[in-house]
C-alpha cells in the first residue's frame, strides 16, 4: 500500500515534470530551440493565476483559462520579438538567450513590490481535500494534476492528428524547407509554438501551485524537466509525458527507500545512465547525418 | 593601417604579431605588476578575482568557444578543485604540490565527465553536464567527513615552502604569475596541432573527422584541460575567499560562467578576460548606480537578475561576438577610417542547421 501511495504521488510530480518537458519538446521540434526559460514561463503562469484570482477577483474557472490564455500571448510575443531575429544563430546563443529570458522573468516577478519575494498559496476550491480509497489515501490536488494532464494530452494528440493546424506544425518540424514550399507559413507557426508552450507551462504551473507555493524561484523545477525530456527522447511528444513520469516515480521512490540526498539528484543520475546506455532516449529517432 | 608582410611559418604563429602588440602588452604587464602601489586595497582584491575568474574563463572559452564543447556544469570541476586545494592545505601540503593535485583531480573528473560526451552532442550534452554539475554539488553537501557540508569548510593561507602569501599584495602576485602561464599555455595549445585540431572540431566534426581528427581523443582532451584550468581557479578562488559551502558552486555559478565567456566573446582569449572584468565589475557597477535610481527600481531585490538577463539578451541578440568582437568593430572602424562600412563583420546568412541530424 506504501508502495502504491509512494507512487501515485510520483506519478503527479511527474505530470509536472512532463507537462514542463511538454514544452520544451514543441519548442526542439519546432524550432531546435532549447528553452530554458520554460520552467519561468511556468512560475509566470503560476503568478497570472494568482493575480486573476487574488487581485482581480477573477472566481476559479475564469482565473485559469485568463491566465493561460495570457501566459500563451507572452509566448508568441517572446518568440516573434526575441527569438525569430537569432534564429540561426549557433544553438547555444538561442540557449543563453532563453536562461538570459528566464533571468529577466524572475527578476521582474521578484522586483514587484510586496508580491514578489513571498510565497503564496493559491486559493483553488479543491484545496487540502483527500478521498479515502480503501487504504489509499489519495490527494484530490494531485488527482486533479493527474486528470488534467490527461485530458491535455488527449488535446495535444487530437491537435496534432486532427488539425490541419497540428498537421502542418509536424510537417515543418520534420523538414522547415519543404514545408515552407508547401505553402506553410512557417513563421507564423513558429510563433504558434511557442505560444502553445507557454500556455502548456502555465497549465503546469496552475497544477503545480496548489501542492507547493507559488514563489519567484519556483521555476527552478524547470531544470528537472530536461532529464524527463531526455529520457523521452527529446523530439518525441509522447516521451516527454513518459520520460516526465519515470522521473517523478524514481524521485518518489527514491526519496523514501534510498538515504536522504538522493531524492534531488535521482533525476540528474537516471538522465546520465539514461545518455550512457541510451543517448535517443526511450522514444527518440535515431537519425544520422550523410554527407 | 597595418600591413605585415609574412616571410615564414615561424612570423605566422608568433605570439606577438608586431610592434604595436609588444608595445601594449608590455603596458598592461607593466600595469598588472604596479597595480598593487596604485589601486586600493578593495579594488586589488576585486583585480584578484578579475584574474581567478580570468583562468576559469579560459578553461571554459577553450571547451566552448574553441572546441565548440557547452558544459553547464563548470562550476563543479571549480568546486572539486577548491575543494582538493582546501582538503590539502588543510592538512599541511605546501601550496604548488596541493594546487598540481587540485588541477589534476579536476582533469580527471574531467575525463569522467568528457566520456559520455563522446555519445552525446548539443543540448544533450549541455543536459548531461547539468546533471553532473548538480550530483557534485550534492556530493559537497553531503560528504560533511571531507567537505564540512553544508556548513562550511574554512581554508588557511598559501603557503609556498615555508613562504606564506597571507596579504593581498603577495595573494595578487602569486595569481598573477599563475593567470600569465596559464594564459601562456593556452596560446602556446591554440597554436599547436591540437589546438588547431580544437578549433577543427568546432567548426565541423565531420570534416575534422574524415580529416583525421580522433574525435574522441580531442574532446576528452579539451575537457581535460579546460576541467584542470577550472580546478586551478577553483584553488585560487578558495585561497581568494578563505570559506567553502556548497551553493558557491551551484548551478547559477555554472550560468555565470558560461555568461562570463559569452558576453566576453567565444572563440577569442580576449574574451575570457573581459568577460572576468564584466562579470566581477557588474555588480559594483550596479551597486553605485543603484542609489540614483527610484526607491522602487533601485532597491528591488530583482534588478540584478533582471541586468544580467537583459544584458545577456542584448548580447545575443545585437553583438554576438561579444565585447572583443565590440572592440575588433572599434578598431577597424580606426583602422580604416573612413572607409568602414557597416557590413564588414556582418556573418553570411545562416540557415536553420539541424542539430538532429548531426
Amino acid at each position: 500500500m506504501q508502495f502504491l501511495q509512494l507512487v501515485i504521488s510520483g506519478i503527479a510530480q511527474g505530470c509536472i515534470y512532463g507537462l514542463i518537458a511538454l514544452g520544451f519538446v514543441l519548442i526542439y521540434k519546432a524550432t531546435e530551440t532549447v528553452s530554458f526559460a520554460q520552467g519561468d514561463l511556468m512560475m509566470l503562469g503560476a503568478f497570472g493565476g494568482l493575480v486573476a484570482m487574488t487581485m482581480l477577483g477573477f472566481p476559479f474557472w475564469l482565473a485559469v483559462p485568463s491566465a493561460i490564455v495570457a501566459m500563451a500571448l507572452v509566448g508568441v510575443l517572446t518568440e516573434r520579438v526575441i527569438i525569430r531575429p537569432v534564429l540561426g544563430q549557433p544553438a547555444f546563443s538561442i540557449v543563453m538567450l532563453t536562461i538570459g529570458l528566464g533571468y529577466v522573468g524572475r527578476g521582474l516577478v521578484t522586483m514587484i513590490p510586496n508580491i514578489g519575494t513571498e510565497t503564496h498559496t493559491l486559493p483553488v476550491p479543491y484545496k487540502d481535500q483527500v478521498w479515502n480509497v480503501g487504504a489509499l489515501v489519495l490527494n484530490v490536488e494531485q488527482m486533479v494534476v493527474i486528470a488534467s494532464t490527461v485530458a491535455l494530452c488527449g488535446g495535444l494528440f487530437a491537435l496534432f492528428r486532427y488539425s490541419k493546424l497540428g498537421i502542418a506544425m509536424q510537417a515543418s518540424s520534420q523538414n522547415q524547407l519543404a514545408a515552407y514550399y508547401m505553402g506553410i507559413p512557417v513563421k507564423t507557426l513558429n510563433g504558434l509554438v511557442w505560444g502553445l508552450a507557454a500556455g502548456v507551462a502555465a497549465i503546469a504551473g496552475l497544477l503545480l501551485a496548489p501542492i507547493t507555493f507559488v514563489h519567484a524561484n519556483m521555476g527552478f523545477i524547470g531544470l528537472k524537466a530536461f532529464p524527463a525530456a531526455v529520457v523521452g527522447g527529446f523530439g518525441s511528444l509522447p516521451g516527454a509525458i513518459v520520460g516526465g513520469l519515470i522521473i517523478g516515480i524514481v524521485e518518489s521512490l527514491s526519496g523514501f527507500y534510498l538515504p536522504e540526498g538522493f531524492k534531488d539528484i535521482a533525476a540528474y543520475i537516471v538522465v546520465l545512465i539514461m545518455l550512457v546506455v541510451m543517448p535517443n532516449g526511450l522514444f527518440g529517432e535515431k537519425l544520422r547525418k550523410k554527407v | 593601417m597595418r600591413f605585415i608582410f609574412k616571410t615564414d611559418y615561424n612570423q605566422d604563429i608568433r605570439l606577438a604579431k608586431h610592434g604595436g602588440h609588444v608595445f601594449w602588452y608590455s603596458m598592461l604587464g607593466l600595469f598588472l605588476v604596479a597595480a598593487p602601489w596604485i589601486l586600493g586595497e578593495y579594488m586589488l582584491a576585486q583585480m584578484t578575482f578579475i584574474l581567478i575568474y580570468s583562468i576559469v574563463g579560459l578553461g571554459l572559452m577553450l571547451l566552448a568557444g574553441f572546441t565548440g564543447q557547452f558544459s553547464i556544469g563548470h562550476a563543479a570541476f571549480l568546486g572539486v578543485g577548491a575543494y582538493t586545494q582546501a582538503v590539502l592545505t588543510g592538512m599541511g601540503w605546501p601550496f604548488p604540490v596541493a594546487i598540481a593535485v587540485a588541477a589534476g583531480l579536476s582533469a580527471a573528473v574531467g575525463v569522467v565527465v568528457g566520456l559520455p560526451a563522446l555519445r552525446v552532442k548539443g543540448i544533450y550534452l549541455g543536459i548531461a553536464t547539468l546533471s553532473f554539475g548538480f550530483i557534485v554539488e550534492e556530493v559537497f553537501a553531503r560528504w560533511e567527513s571531507v567537505t564540512g557540508g553544508n556548513a562550511g569548510k574554512s581554508v588557511g593561507s598559501p603557503d609556498i615552502f615555508g613562504w606564506k602569501a597571507d596579504t593581498g599584495d603577495s595573494f595578487y602576485f602569486l595569481c598573477l604569475v599563475i593567470t600569465v602561464l596559464c594564459t601562456l599555455a593556452v596560446v602556446n595549445l591554440l597554436r599547436s596541432s591540437t589546438g588547431r585540431a580544437f578549433v577543427a572540431i568546432r567548426d565541423s566534426e565531420i570534416s575534422a573527422q574524415s580529416m583525421g581528427i580522433n574525435l574522441s581523443y580531442y574532446k576528452t582532451l579539451s575537457f581535460a584541460i579546460s576541467a584542470a584550468l577550472a580546478g586551478i581557479g577553483g584553488a585560487l578562488y578558495a585561497h581568494q575567499i578563505r570559506f567553502l559551502s556548497p551553493d558557491q558552486f551551484n548551478i547559477i555559478q555554472s550560468i555565470d560562467l558560461l555568461l562570463m565567456v559569452v558576453i566576453g566573446g567565444l572563440g577569442f582569449i580576449h574574451g575570457a578576460f573581459l568577460g572576468a572584468i564584466f562579470l566581477i565589475g557588474l555588480p559594483q557597477a550596479i551597486s553605485a548606480v543603484k542609489d540614483f535610481l527610484p526607491d522602487a527600481i533601485g532597491q528591488a531585490p530583482g534588478l540584478k537578475s533582471v541586468i544580467y538577463g537583459g544584458v545577456l539578451i542584448a548580447f545575443v541578440m545585437f553583438e554576438p561576438m561579444g565585447l572583443y568582437g565590440r572592440w575588433l568593430k572599434i578598431r577597424t572602424y580606426l583602422q580604416l577610417f573612413p572607409f568602414y562600412r557597416k557590413g564588414m563583420f556582418k556573418r553570411q546568412k545562416s540557415f536553420q542547421k539541424s542539430d538532429r541530424l548531426k
